[in-house]
């Protein structure tokens, strides 16, 4: 525990010194932090607050807004279905559909084994190759129902 | 390679013209260019192993320095990435596999013969296309802005310099006074292409004659429209070109402080701007005393966290501020007050792409482009049911039918056209009666729809219009930030009557319901994502009443996709029991009688997710 937790201070304390410190970066170092312990753990929002002299609940708030922050633990493998309007025209729902019955969990949830993290976006700027899945960054385009099994299998 | 020498800093506008032209005769020395698709569409079908069987095939062979590999951005013809064009002869292989690329090398490059099976085959006529200017799909283009994709490697500013890049900063800075830019800029007829169609040259002068110091100039990057892909592909292929129209905005306003807002699920669009910001500014292009002329303006980025709301020009400067991202009411304009209450310039990246082009070659030479109010091209992302999917630029003023059929190659599959989706949720969906209609501003606001960013979605007899406009709904429900009660109660209210239309259990006077919230929606709402969230149910109820109504008092969908409304079945004179659905069903609810025997479906179990219906191929699955 004491480990963990040093670990994330650490992470805070490196993301906040590359801005400077700088409360109006405020976005981008909470995207920082995310992006290296996958979550916004309640310790790093608390430290981000105490360090840029903010208060807690307009980190909370930014925190809450924006879709792209998580304040739970996410899985191993990040699943995004593109819920956009070019996807949805040619059929993201029925995806969508298969990805959840495959795993059994809903769009936003992670499986109890934290292996996936299912997730809707609203476009990733791939819209001519709907309907896209991106799976830990990469792009999988024309997705249909029946690949699903295989893009779950894929994730080692 | 000139790119390695010359990063030093240029101090005046005839060392830029000196570099331009050196660069351009080491880039004749060479036989051949080949150019691979490296934008997002091409990368997910595999480019990045394209690129990398060439470079190293063309090293083993010792072929580098007759032939120069390059990496672009988006190409635009996304729909047959990866995509590899061989120059100066301009020869179009699509679908390239790693595999591929010996025999391209071998025959194309050294014997200088076409390789056919890596050609386009125009669907209809089956004829094959060996250049890329003769591909229908390019043809009826006119490629100003976004042209520059498909030459220049966006990590290389050398690059861009060698096609003319910032001359027109230098024109700016040595030849323009900051009011001749704001005249030349008005004179153009340019208007912002990030949804609102604001007159850019009267955006800037107000911000000019505002009072206060410091000024600053936002590049809005959000793209929070699904469906629309230009800005991304605009920022991650031709950053350069952005980064110019930003110092051109600064130097007519002046600025000396400027910030590219990119939403953070574009990784690319943010590493290439901020790789194109330290190499212009190690050359002179930006940051202190550009060029030598005294003038001085650096350019920061600011990543967005995926809130569509965030788009909008106050949100934006909230966010921009380290704040939430929630507008504010507009009576003191932006121009006056906008970010930390100063002057602010905020402009859509394909306007600011739009300005070089129009100081290099002039407001009249521009405004002979178009419609009588709508100057210039416009980019358009052509996606959903259509062939040719991918980014296109054409004059204002081309048809609809020219970009569905002539561009967009028609719909797939034979299927019938429904609707064009056009300005994103705040937009409209137009019927085919509308297909002969010209594409400008204007004539989009007077059909009930609007420009928005540039997403032309097409739609077939497949897709419900209750369905689409609960989409939309529900995705501006979703986006609301909920500062103001006719958006955050009445998107929910509405999406609320719609879920109710599409389960059946619709009301004869839903339909007048949906018409009063959405008139108190369009006056009431605080920002525009409220005040245009009507527009979708708006322009579907005044094209496409009679599926509501089906809907509403027949219980039935007719395009067969609301899931209470339907059923699959077997058509049992059709199925002689392959057995591909009893493989496809994920729930077990198909099950075969034996040899010859019609397959049998238990509604029960079904769950309705229509593989069945996607894998029959002799189209014994029937949806009612
Ligand atoms: C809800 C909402 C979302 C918007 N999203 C964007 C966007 O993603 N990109 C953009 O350029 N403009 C967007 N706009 C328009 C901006 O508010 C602003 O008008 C535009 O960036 C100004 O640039 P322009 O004059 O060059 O078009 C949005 C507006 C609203 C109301
Ligand atoms: S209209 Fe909607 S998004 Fe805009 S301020 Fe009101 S609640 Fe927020
Ligand atoms: S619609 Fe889906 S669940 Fe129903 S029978 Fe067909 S495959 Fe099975
Ligand atoms: S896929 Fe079609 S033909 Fe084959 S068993 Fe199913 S319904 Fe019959
Ligand atoms: S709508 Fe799915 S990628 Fe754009
Ligand atoms: S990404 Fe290659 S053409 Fe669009």
């Amino acid at each position: 525990m004491t480990l963990d937790t040093r670990s994330k201070a650490e992470v805070v304390n490196i993301v906040l010194a590359k801005y400077q410190n700088d409360s109006s970066m405020l976005v981008g170092i909470l995207q920082d932090i995310q992006a290296e312990l996958n979550y916004l753990p309640r310790e790093a929002l608390e430290m981000t607050a105490e360090v840029l002299s903010i208060p807690l609940s307009r980190v909370y708030s930014v925190a809450t807004f924006f879709k792209a922050f998580s304040l739970k633990p996410r899985g191993r493998h990040g699943i995004h279905v593109c819920m956009g309007t070019a996807c949805h025209v040619r059929g993201a729902e029925k995806v969508l559909d298969r990805f959840q019955t495959e795993l059994c969990a809903c769009a936003g949830e992670t499986t109890p084994d934290m292996k996936f993290t299912l997730e809707t976006v609203n476009c990733v700027g791939a819209c001519a190759l709907g309907p896209v899945v991106v799976v830990d960054g990469e792009y999988e385009g024309q997705v249909t129902a029946e690949k699903v099994k295989s893009i779950i299998e894929g994730c080692k | 390679m000139v790119a390695e020498k010359s990063g030093k800093r240029l101090n005046s506008a005839s060392e830029l013209e000196l570099l331009c032209e050196e660069i351009k005769r080491s880039v004749s020395a060479r036989t051949r260019t080949v150019t691979i698709c490296c934008g997002t569409g091409c990368l997910a079908y595999g480019g990045t192993k394209v690129a990398q069987a060439f470079r190293d095939e063309i090293k083993s062979r010792g072929l580098e320095s007759e032939v120069e590999v390059k990496t672009t951005g988006c190409h635009g013809f996304c729909e047959r990435g990866p995509l590899v064009v061989i120059r100066p002869e301009n020869i179009l292989y699509q679908r390239v596999k790693p595999a591929d690329i010996p025999q391209v090398i071998d025959e194309t490059l050294i014997s200088g013969r076409v390789i056919d099976r890596l050609l386009y085959t125009i669907p209809g006529t089956k004829e094959k296309v060996t250049y890329e200017h003769d591909v229908p799909f390019y043809k009826k283009q006119m490629r100003l802005v976004f042209g520059a994709n498909g030459y220049i490697d966006p990590t290389v500013i050398e690059d861009y310099i060698g096609c003319g890049g910032y001359a027109a900063l230098s024109k700016t800075l040595f030849e323009m006074k900051p009011d001749e830019v704001v005249d030349e800029v008005k004179k153009s007829g340019l208007r912002g292409r990030g949804g609102g169609g604001f007159a850019t040259g009267a955006k800037w002068q107000s911000t000019r004659e505002a009072h206060g110091d410091p000024k600053y100039v936002i590049c809005n990057c959000d793209e929070g429209d699904p469906g629309a892909f230009m800005d991304r592909s605009l920022m991650e292929g031709n950053p350069h070109a952005i980064i110019e129209g930003m110092v051109i905005a600064a130097y007519a306003i002046g600025a000396h402080l400027g910030y590219i807002y990119i939403r953070n699920e574009y990784p690319v669009a943010v590493k290439h701007a901020e790789k194109a910001i330290a190499q212009a500014e190690a050359m002179g292009l930006l940051g202190e005393n550009i060029l030598g002329s005294g003038f001085s303006f650096s350019v920061k980025i600011n990543r967005g966290g995926g809130a569509f709301v965030c788009g909008e020009s106050t949100a934006l400067m909230a966010s921009v501020e380290g704040r939430v991202g929630e507008p504010r009411a507009k009576y003191i304009h932006t121009s006056e007050k906008g970010l930390w209450d100063q002057p602010t310039v905020l402009n859509n990246v394909e306007t600011l792409a739009n300005v070089p082009l129009i100081i290099n070659r002039g407001a009249q030479w521009y405004s002979s482009i178009g419609t009588a109010n709508s100057k210039g091209t416009k980019i358009f992302s052509l996606v959903g049911k259509v062939n040719n999917t991918g980014l296109i630029e054409v004059p204002m003023g081309i048809t609809l039918e020219e970009i569905v059929y002539g561009i967009g190659g028609g719909i797939p599959k034979n299927k019938k056209f429904k609707a064009i989706q056009t300005g994103g949720p705040s937009g409209g969906c137009l019927p085919a009666s509308k297909l002969d209609m010209p594409v400008d501003f204007d004539e989009l606001t007077r059909a009930g729809s609007m420009m928005g960013s540039g997403a032309m979605i097409v739609m077939d007899e497949d897709n419900c219009m209750v369905d689409i406009a609960r989409y939309f709904l529900s995705f501006l429900e979703g986006e609301s930030c909920g500062k103001c009660v006719p958006c955050r109660e009445g998107l929910k209210r509405m999406r609320q009557i719609l879920d109710r239309i599409i389960s059946g259990q619709g009301q004869p006077d839903d339909i007048e319901l949906l018409e009063n919230l959405s008139e108190t929606l369009t006056w009431g709402a605080l920002c525009g994502l409220g005040g245009g969230a009507a527009n979708p149910i708006m322009s579907t109820l005044r094209y496409f009443r009679e599926e509501y109504e089906a809907h509403i008092i027949e219980k039935r969908c007719p395009a067969g996709v609301c899931k209470p409304l339907i059923s699959y079945n077997i058509i049992n004179e059709k199925c002689p029991n392959c057995t591909l659905c009893i493989k496809a069903c994920p729930v077990g609810a198909i099950t075969g009688q034996g040899k010859k025997l019609p397959v049998i479906l238990d509604q029960v179990k079904c769950t309705k997710c229509g593989a069945c219906y996607d894998v029959c191929r002799l189209g014994a699955v029937e949806v009612r």
